[in-house]
Order: C-alpha cells, then structure tokens, then sequence
C-alpha cells in the first residue's frame, strides 16, 4: 500500500466541515431546550452540551479505535487506542488526527441525539454515565461495520454521512430508554407546551448550517462528491418543509413554526444517507417524500403512552429509514461512482440497505437495554416525582435558566 | 360573598385547577409570586456566586364565590394542592363588600354566580 499525500485543499475543506458540526451538538441543545418547560430547559441543554465533554474524551480514549482502526468485521482493534498511532500522517488524503477529530464530532451528536426522548425526568449523572458508555459499547461498532471496514461496509451498504449509525442508531436506543424510564409523570394528563419556540427556529437553523459539514464533509475531501452531497443537504430539506407546511395546512389551515423546525431535521436526517449518492432531482424527492411518514408518526406516537418526549423516533428512525432505504432506490452510479439503486437497475441494493437498518435497529435496542439495566444496578436512572415537579434545572444543576434573582441571598464564599 | 385566596405550589396547579372544575367552580384569576412559608431555601451557584434562594415560585389564586360555594372550593384546593410537606401554601377566605360584573351591571350573588350558557359563550 503506498500512502496517499496530503491534500491541502481537501484538509482545508475538513478543518472547515470538522468545526461546522461541532456546532450541531449545541444547536441540538437550542432546538430541544425550546421544547421542553422553564423549569427544564438547562437540563434539557446541557444533555447535548456535556456529549462534548464527557463523549468526546471517551471517543479519544477508546471509541475512536473501536470503530476505525484495522480489526474484524465486527470490531475494530486497540492500535489506536488514547490516539496512538494518530499522528500528522495521512489518512486517506488529510491528516490521521484530523480525520479522528471530524468522525469524533459525529459520535457526540448521535449520543446526544438520544436525550430527546427522556427530557424532563432522567437524573443526570445516570444520563451521563449512559451516553459515555453507549458511545463506546452502541455507536464504535456499528460506525465500524458501516465506516470502519466492517461487515455492512463489505456488504455493500450506503450510508454516506450517517442515516443508519447516527440517526437509525440514536432513534432505536431513544425508544429503549423511553420505554425503561417510563413517562414523564403529567404526560397525557397536563399540557406540556413548548417554553421557548424561538430557541427551536435557531437550532433547527443552525442545525442545518452545521450539516453542510456532516454530509458535505462525508466525502473526506474537496471534491466533487461533497459537492453533491453539499447540494442537496440544501435542497431535499427545502422539499420536506415545503410538503410539510402543505400538511399542517390541510390539518390545522394554519403552518406552525414548531413543525417547519421539525420538518427541517427531518429533510436533514432523510438526505444523509443518500447525500452523496442521489442526483438533486432525486434527493428533492427523497425530501419531500420523507416529510409524510415522520408527519404521521409524530401525530400517531402523541396519542400514545409512549413518551418519547420530542419525538426522536419519528424525525430521526422514522426519516433515517425513510433516507436509507430510499437510498437504495434513488443512487445513481452516474453520480456516485459505487452503485445504482432499484429503479436504476439494482434492486439488490434495496435489499442491502433493509440488512443494514434492521441490524442497526436490533444491535442498538439490545446494546441500550443492556448498558441501563447495568447503570440501573448501581443508581436510580429516574428523578423522584418531587424533582420532576419543581424542575430539573434546579434539582439536577442548582441553576435556574431564567431567575430574576429575587429573595437570592449572597453566601460568603468560604475563604478558610 | 368571599373572596378566596389560595397560594399554591406551581407545579400543583393544573390538578388544582381540576379540582375547582370538578366542583363546578368556574371564574377564577391566577398570578405568578414568589413568597417564603418555611420550607428549606434552595442553593443555586453561578460560577463564583453561590445564593440561597428563600423565594420560591407561587401561584396565588383569587375565587370570588357565593357563601354555598366556600366549603366546596375550600375542600377542592386544600385536597388538590397537597404534597404533605412544607411549602404546599395557604388559603384565605376574606369577606367581600360588593361585587359587581362589569358586561351587565350585575350586583353580589349574581355577579359572582355563571349565567346559564355563559360557559359556551367563550
């Protein structure tokens, strides 16, 4: 094997990407901290804020290795374990450690992803605890089997930026730990309305800034792929707001701006499996057909107990499934250079892409159940009823988001 | 006529406002306050600033009823507000004067009793 030289412009173009999702995981937190109630917004924005911190080192440590250093099918191996190895040298055609920085990104978000499905009533350090371990245990592997010179990889799966490790993945644990942590405690019996819709609109907004990193920066380079892949992160969403506000029209004769925040993550998440392997035309459809079903599940999933509270399921299982199965009807080997989908003559790929879901969905619902029953063994993963009711913000983080200082008295901080 | 005045919890007040509905209390008026009863002061800490907070978030309710209504509203806010520890708030019953509601020139009892049908006039 020869070693490929570095390309400046391709380093350039993903010192740029690295950065602009980064910014994903705090835009997460703006677009679900709108969500919740007063008394839970920081707690609610923290759950993504501390992904940078606590998820992070963890990938550094150990994740990063899992996933993209030589290995099995299943696994990859220790030899760039605490970035050993991880120098200035080449991969692909940047610099190793930039690579190991931008895929780092990715982890963060995919396990913050998660917290949107169990705001308002987890206790925090649990909830750490669980998103540190599942990035090592859940998100390694199967960004290895994809990514990383795993089986799915081998098989043949397209998954250009993440509809089946990031998204797939997050959605098929957010329904596990909904499910294990049980209800908020006024679900379905109060009216639980969003505190700050404004703060939703700039997360979405930036979310979708950011994503020009996340599938634009998939290609690894400054090319024509992420050229591709850039394009239509701006289109196919642009698609799926449009059918969107169409529905809740017919619905409601009104557009609300909760749903056009949400029905730009859900074009987001449906293009970026196929990203960089549809032409425009097709990833506009691909957009507004992902619009439909996320819609439905959203009005289906309220009407249930199950409480996962801003709907992670139907924005990113739902649209991540959407994505990745269109995926492979809509690919065109004219524009991506691998493979044609099934209504370009490759019904196969149709096939692979249902492989690559279903195993994603099994692997991250069995890895999740597993890591909150072993964390339930050692502490309590629920606040108590009391904390829920007065808040979370100042139960879990002694902070209040929005305090007039009214009847604060100062302690002397103690000099001793 | 009285006028009752409860404080409560904040997070109490949807099953509160149950309660009421439930004992056909209709006509009520809310504010958020923040008020002291005894109950432990939170710590809060801001980077270097560490704060005890004696104020906590209230909300005051205002009932103004007929003298057949005062046991029932009464019993529907003490039954519905209650956690059992301090800090679930008070209720006060203060005699009313006059009353009047402002679209008829309506005085006293009728004034504080729903018209028939006013409910669906909203």
């Amino acid at each position: 094997m020869t070693p490929t030289p570095i390309n400046q412009a391709d380093t350039a173009w993903m010192l740029v990407a690295t950065a602009l999702v980064l910014v994903m995981t705090p835009a997460l937190g703006f677009f679900y901290g709108g969500l919740v109630r007063a008394k839970n917004t920081l707690n609610t924005m923290m759950m993504s804020y501390v992904a940078l911190g606590f998820v992070g080192i963890a990938w550094a440590f150990i994740g990063y290795t899992l996933a993209f250093s030589t290995g099995s099918n299943w696994l990859g191996g220790l030899d760039n374990a605490f970035f050993r190895n991880v120098g200035l040298d080449a991969k692909g055609t940047i610099p190793h450690i930039l690579f190991a920085g931008y895929q780092a990104t990715f982890c963060v978000i995919t396990a913050a992803l998660i917290s949107g499905a169990i705001v308002e009533r987890m206790r925090f350090g649990p909830y750490v605890a669980f998103i540190t371990l599942w990035s090592i245990v859940v998100y390694a592997p199967i960004a290895h089997w994809v990514w990383g010179g795993g089986w799915l990889g081998k098989l043949g799966a397209l998954d250009f930026a993440g509809g089946t490790v990031v998204h797939i993945n997050a959605a098929a644990a957010a329904l596990v730990v909904a499910v294990v942590l049980g209800a908020r405690k006024d679900y379905a019996r109060q009216a639980i309305i969003p505190q700050n819709v404004p703060f939703t609109l700039l997360g979405a907004g930036l979310l979708w800034f950011g994503w020009f990193g996340f599938n634009g920066g998939s290609a690894l380079g400054a090319n024509a792929s992420a050229a591709l892949a850039f394009s239509n992160t701006m289109f196919a969403p642009m698609g799926t707001l449009v059918v969107w506000s169409l529905l809740d029209i017919t619905r409601t004769k009104k557009t609300t701006a909760v749903g056009a925040a949400t029905a730009i993550v859900v074009g987001l998440v449906a293009i970026t499996p196929a990203a960089g392997f549809v032409s425009p035309v097709s990833g506009i459809a691909l957009g507004a057909i992902a619009a439909v079903p996320s819609y439905f599940t959203i009005l289906w999933r309220s009407g249930t107990r199950l409480d996962d509270s801003l709907d992670v399921i139907a924005a990113h299982g739902v649209g991540g499934t959407v994505g990745a199965l269109l995926t492979g009807v809509l690919a065109q080997k004219i524009w991506n250079g691998t493979a044609d989908g099934a209504l370009f003559g490759n019904p196969r790929q149709l096939g692979i892409q249902f492989v690559a879901v279903v195993a994603t969905i099994i692997y991250s619902m069995v890895g999740t159940f597993v890591i909150l029953k072993a964390i339930a063994l050692v502490v309590p993963l629920r606040a108590s009823q009391k904390e829920e009711g007065v808040g979370m913000d100042v139960t879990q983080h002694g902070e209040e988001a929005y305090s007039s200082g009214e009847g604060a008295i100062l302690v002397q901080p103690d000099r001793g | 006529m009285k006028l009752v005045v409860a404080i409560i919890r904040p997070e109490k007040l949807n099953e509160v406002l149950e309660a009421l509905y439930r004992a056909e209390v209709r006509g009520l008026t809310i504010s958020r306050v923040r008020g002291h009863g005894g109950e432990t002061e939170a710590v809060e800490t801001y980077r270097g600033t560490t704060v005890k907070v004696e104020l906590h978030d209230k909300v005051r309710i205002e009932i103004g009823v007929s003298d057949t209504f005062v046991q029932p509203t009464v019993k529907a806010i003490l039954a519905a507000g209650a956690t059992g520890e301090v800090g679930d708030g008070k209720v006060f019953v203060l005699p009313v004067e006059k009353v009047y509601r402002i679209r008829t020139g309506e005085e006293d009892r009728s004034a504080v009793t729903p018209v028939v049908g006013e409910e669906s006039g909203v």
